[in-house]
């Protein structure tokens, strides 16, 4: 007789002992996974898309291999959920826009590949921003996910859907994307860990548009191997040789509390703490938001209603592509794609691009200079705990200035993980952010992983909603 | 958001931008479009600040050479899946209204 | 031929800047940025693939070869090759451009400066370069299908292109003309371009102003495109040099513009929709890492570098003796040189070669066709044989009327010319007894004519040597025919 999936306290290490060891199938695993986002999806809105008639063919497929002693690594039977930004041959792709609504891609995205080859179970398509473009996930065309910690609050953005789907047992883990704090942001507001790596770490060996990372339950060891396409030693309970360095900016206060005390824990653990100056770091918003806006007005200009995507009939070809593209983007895009088009515009180029690309330079040497000195940095992963829904929404620069904490990382392309180190007042979940060197992937996750051994925040689960399960 | 005194972009650059972005905007959206746009430029005037004449720009995070592939054909036609998403099509072809040069 | 006499008389008081924008398409198997073929024509959408139908999240992957072939162009053309070169989109929107941009190149091309040395009017112009850069071609729209739609075809979208710039050093239509011939034989001496004009393999666009002759600032200019021919891109130049020139003349002012040319009505219009309002918007392509080429790159590409045309010339009229304009003629493709060359290397008589391949040869290879082929490797006659024929005839085994025929049989059979020769009986008699014996039997048929030439009437020796040759089925050796001849008739 199997034993019953605990999807809220089994890690994908040890699910993936419990299936090699046949003491349950892929099948019973997925089919859990399927059955608890029926139960919750409704209340959470973590999915698009649920696959689930793909899903238990492929963990039909994995059993076989695994009754055949032939499982294709720690990844397979695993079931597991992608962000609706990445391309999945054959299951909707929407980028959680209407103008993708009905796409269907004829191609996986090289990580889409990289997991199914890996014997992972696709189970669905994670909520997110539109086109990744947010930092609450209210900006989906498909309305927001829903924190479970509260639902009256936001997941964090743009990943929401796979940080919730994870935080809420409905897959074992996921994929996110990270250009500005993606994946960190709603794993800090959502209470579990999240990895983007060095960009370009997976860049070399993948090919794919945005930067990748994963939320996952704790195993950001096998995932990150997975995922990034670059395996991922260590993860050793040791703590960094050197010191770690944290950075002080307006936090809440809870917030700093709980990152304090996170410092102090690995000090117990052997690291030697400093304190360590970004003099730039209050420049990394406007910079990312010139740069990341510039860059999308560009990479959607191929959303036309050309080739695929909605199209909306117009008077001429011009009026065809404006009409379009005006119904099939949403607010936050348009915003995004009008400021990155002033920006490269004649006339404009130097004073914004240019400059934010030099800016952008100033960043990457503050690190530098730190990383001389340390193994990794501390910080805060946001300025506050989740926020509740609606209330950035009218105020989009407050909305970017949540990302201050991650942003810079992604301007100097570091590899940075989050980890749960505390709670608010509230109950609401913090996260640590630990950024490490450009391909210093190891040393982060060994700090992460030190700091999840001598804690237990990691195994905190937000209280179930919707129908038991 | 944050005031300026001085506007940073009007509502005629904010129509001529639409129309490079072929983006329809009415003329609520406009307006909007031209105050949440002034404020945002606003704040990025905080860049302005920063002397950054010595300074090279970062256009890649990475100096990596570009990687590049050998010459060789590796796609087959496909054209039949390759348009299934088409808005419009006629035989293999695209359809689109007519283009006036 | 209105339009270049239009030309000609703006020419008294304006004079003409031409510089040119040359796209070529580059002869690689696959396209520059995706696995799918880079071949002309197929079913519409056949060679496409997500990469370049510009799908969501993908992403591109150089081919080398495109970068080897820049690098080609570049060491042809006197470039710098830059050791750092960055890639860049160009921003728009049309139909027939996958992702709305263009990848190209801007800021940081990968080859810059250099020249090329035209042969204008029998001498040589030397005319500079702006930049050689790498590119991205466009998929095609079909306008005309349905009365209110447009269709479109993916299959070029990727093929890869070398934009050519040349500084506005032309001032002719002739020039510029001369400049892009020059160009064309280039690319396909180094095999990187078929320079087929009306498949549009080989695209010119021309900027065109006018000043005031004698006047260095430059006029205000106009991009002139769609042309699919050298001769359309000469009549759109005269045009729009006479357009301007009278636009200027009856005081107007010349307008910044793109202008197309309508080859049936040979005019250029100005192209002035709302759609092609361009602001481009060039930023450095975040999806792909700067260009490096390394020293030992262009060394390798160096060392598989062909001879140049402009080299091959000049070493055929100073080595081979041959007169300029065979040089040029012989040099104008690669495989005519080549097949040149090995009928020398078969025989060392390159005049007598030169006049082998410019005649008869290169008539049959153009009544034939053969030409139409980047690369000729059918020839009339072998290359061998031809060096062959051309001995015998200097060994005076045959004489160049029976060469003729032996010719005209090495084609039908494709046999040895030698082969022929002794198969036909056609050697040449040079045994001065069988001569002598033939003309005593012509001069006892015509004693009348033998009195008359003795009489003072040298005309007539032509007849003699002719029923002599006749009389020996042409076989006998002419020189020998015309010394006897004299001899016996003294």
């Amino acid at each position: 007789m199997s034993v019953e999936a605990d999807l809220d306290a089994w890690t994908i290490a040890e699910a993936g002992r419990r299936l090699r060891a046949r003491e349950l199938s892929a099948t019973e695993l997925t089919r859990a996974a399927l059955e608890r986002i029926g139960a919750r999806n409704a209340a959470l809105n973590a999915f698009i898309t649920v696959a689930s008639d793909d899903a238990l063919r492929a963990a039909a497929a994995a059993d076989a291999r695994l009754a055949a002693g032939t499982a294709a690594g720690p990844l397979d039977g695993i079931p597991v959920a992608v962000k609706d930004v990445i391309a999945t041959a054959c299951v909707r792709t929407t980028a959680a826009s209407r103008i993708l609504a009905d796409f269907v891609p004829p191609y996986d995205a090289t990580v889409t590949a990289r997991l199914k080859a890996a014997g992972a179970i696709i189970v669905g398509k994670t909520n997110c921003d539109e086109f990744a473009m947010g930092s609450s996930n209210e900006n989906s065309a498909y309305g927001s996910a829903r924190n479970p910690w509260d639902l009256t609050r936001v997941p964090g953005g743009s990943s929401g859907g796979s940080a919730v789907a994870v935080a809420a047992g409905m897959a074992l883990g996921s994929l996110g994307t990270d250009t500005g704090g993606s994946i960190r942001l709603p794993a800090s507001y959502c209470g579990v860990v999240g990895m983007k790596p060095t960009y370009g770490a997976a860049a070399k060996y993948l090919r794919r548009r945005q930067q990748l990372g994963v939320h996952l339950e704790a195993d950001h060891r096998l995932v990150g191997g997975a995922g990034a396409g670059t395996p991922i030693h260590g993860a050793h309970d040791a703590a960094p040789t050197r010191g770690g360095r944290r950075v002080c900016h307006s936090v809440a206060v809870s917030y700093a509390r709980a990152v304090r005390a996170a410092v102090d824990t690995l000090g117990g653990l052997g690291a030697r703490a400093g304190s360590a100056s970004l003099p730039h770091t209050e420049y990394a918003v406007a910079t990312y938001y010139v740069i990341a806006t510039a860059e999308a007005s560009s990479n959607l200009a191929r959303y036309d209603g050309v080739r695929y995507g909605s199209r909306l009939a117009g008077d001429s070809l011009l009026d065809m592509y404006c009409r379009t593209r005006a119904a099939g983007f949403g607010p936050e895009v348009k915003r995004r794609i009008m400021l990155g088009t002033y920006a490269l515009s004649a006339g404009y180029y130097d004073a914004y691009y240019l400059k934010a690309q030099k800016v952008r330079t100033l960043i990457r040497r503050d690190f530098a200079r730190v990383f001389e000195q340390a193994d990794v940095i501390v910080t805060p992963t946001a300025p506050t705990t989740a926020f509740r829904l609606g209330e950035k929404l009218a105020d989009p620069l407050q909305m970017y200035l949540s990302d201050i904490f991650t942003i810079s990382v992604n301007l100097a392309g570091l590899p940075g993980i989050v980890v749960p180190c505390g709670v608010d007042d509230a109950g609401l979940p913090i996260g640590l952010q630990i950024v490490g060197p450009p391909f210093g992937e190891e040393v982060v996750l060994r700090t992460a992983r030190a700091y999840e051994a001598a804690t237990e925040w990691h195994t905190r689960r937000p209280p179930r909603v919707g129908a038991a399960s | 958001m944050l005031d300026s005194p001085v506007v940073k972009i009007t509502r005629d650059e904010i129509r001529h931008v639409a129309l490079l972005a072929r983006l329809a905007l009415d003329p609520a959206e406009e307006e909007a479009m031209t105050a949440t746009l002034d404020a945002i430029l606003t704040y990025m005037e905080k860049l302005a600040e920063l002397d950054t004449s010595a300074v090279e720009p970062t256009a890649h995070i990475l100096d990596l050479p570009t990687p590049w592939r050998d010459d060789v054909v590796t796609n087959a036609p496909d054209a039949d899946r390759l348009l299934a998403n088409a808005p419009a099509r006629d035989g293999d072809f695209f359809r689109v209204p007519k283009i006036i040069e | 031929m209105s339009a270049v006499d239009r030309s000609a008389g703006a020419g008294a008081t304006y004079e003409a800047v031409i510089g040119l924008e040359v796209h070529a398409e580059l002869l690689t198997a696959s396209k520059i940025f995706c696995g799918c073929p880079a071949i002309f024509g197929g079913a519409p959408n056949q060679h496409t693939c997500p990469v370049c139908l510009g799908m969501p999240g993908v992403l591109p992957v150089l081919n080398r070869r495109v970068v080897e072939f820049a690098i080609r162009a570049g060491l042809a053309a006197h470039c710098t090759i830059a050791p750092y070169s960055r890639w860049a989109r160009k921003n728009y929107f049309y139909p027939d451009l996958a992702k709305g941009y263009q990848i190209s190149q801007y800021e940081l091309p990968i080859c810059a400066g250099g020249w090329l040395d035209v042969p204008v009017d029998g001498t040589t112009k030397r005319v500079r370069l702006t930049r050689i850069h790498m590119e991205e071609d466009t998929g095609k729209n079909i306008h005309d299908a349905h009365g209110s739609e447009s269709l479109v075809d993916f299959n070029r979208c990727g093929v890869p292109l070398l934009e050519i710039v040349s500084e506005p050093d032309l001032s002719s239509p002739a020039e510029a003309g001369a400049y892009l011939r020059a160009l064309r034989t280039l690319v396909r001496y180094l095999g990187i371009c078929d320079g087929n004009m009306e498949e549009g393999s080989f695209r010119c666009d021309a900027n065109v102003s006018v000043r005031p002759r004698g006047t260095i600032a430059l006029g205000v200019k106009a991009e002139v495109k769609n042309m699919n021919s050298f001769r359309s891109v000469e009549k759109a130049i005269a045009y729009e040099i006479a357009r301007q020139a009278r636009v200027l003349e009856e005081g107007g002012r010349v307008v910044q513009e793109t202008r197309l040319w309508d080859a049936d009505r040979e005019e250029t219009r100005s192209m002035r929709s709302k759609e092609s309002a361009h602001d481009y918007r060039y930023f450095p392509d975040p999806d792909l890492p700067p260009l490096l080429v390394s020293h030992e790159l262009v060394a390798e590409v160096g060392r598989s570098m062909p001879e140049l045309p402009d080299a091959r010339r000049t070493r055929f009229v100073a080595s081979l003796n041959l007169p300029e304009y065979d040089a040029e003629v012989l040099t104008s493709r690669r495989d005519l040189a080549d097949y040149f060359e090995a009928v020398v290397a078969a025989h060392p008589n390159a005049k007598a070669a030169s006049n082998w391949v410019m005649g008869d040869v290169l008539r049959l290879v153009k009544e034939r066709k053969l030409d139409d082929a980047l690369v000729i490797t059918e020839w009339p006659v072998a290359a061998a044989h031809l060096g062959e024929l051309i001995a015998l005839i200097d060994e005076g085994a045959i004489s160049g009327k029976i060469a003729k025929t032996v010719f005209e049989e090495m084609v039908a059979t494709g046999e040895a010319p030698r082969a022929i020769v002794a198969a036909r009986g056609l050697t040449q008699v040079s045994d001065e007894g069988a001569i002598a014996a033939a003309i005593d039997g012509v001069l006892a048929a015509h004693p009348d004519k033998v009195a008359d030439f003795r009489a003072g009437k040298d005309k007539l020796l032509g007849f003699f040597v002719g029923q002599v040759m006749k009389a020996t089925a042409g076989k006998a050796n002419p020189t020998l025919v015309n010394r006897l001849l004299v001899e016996k008739l003294r």
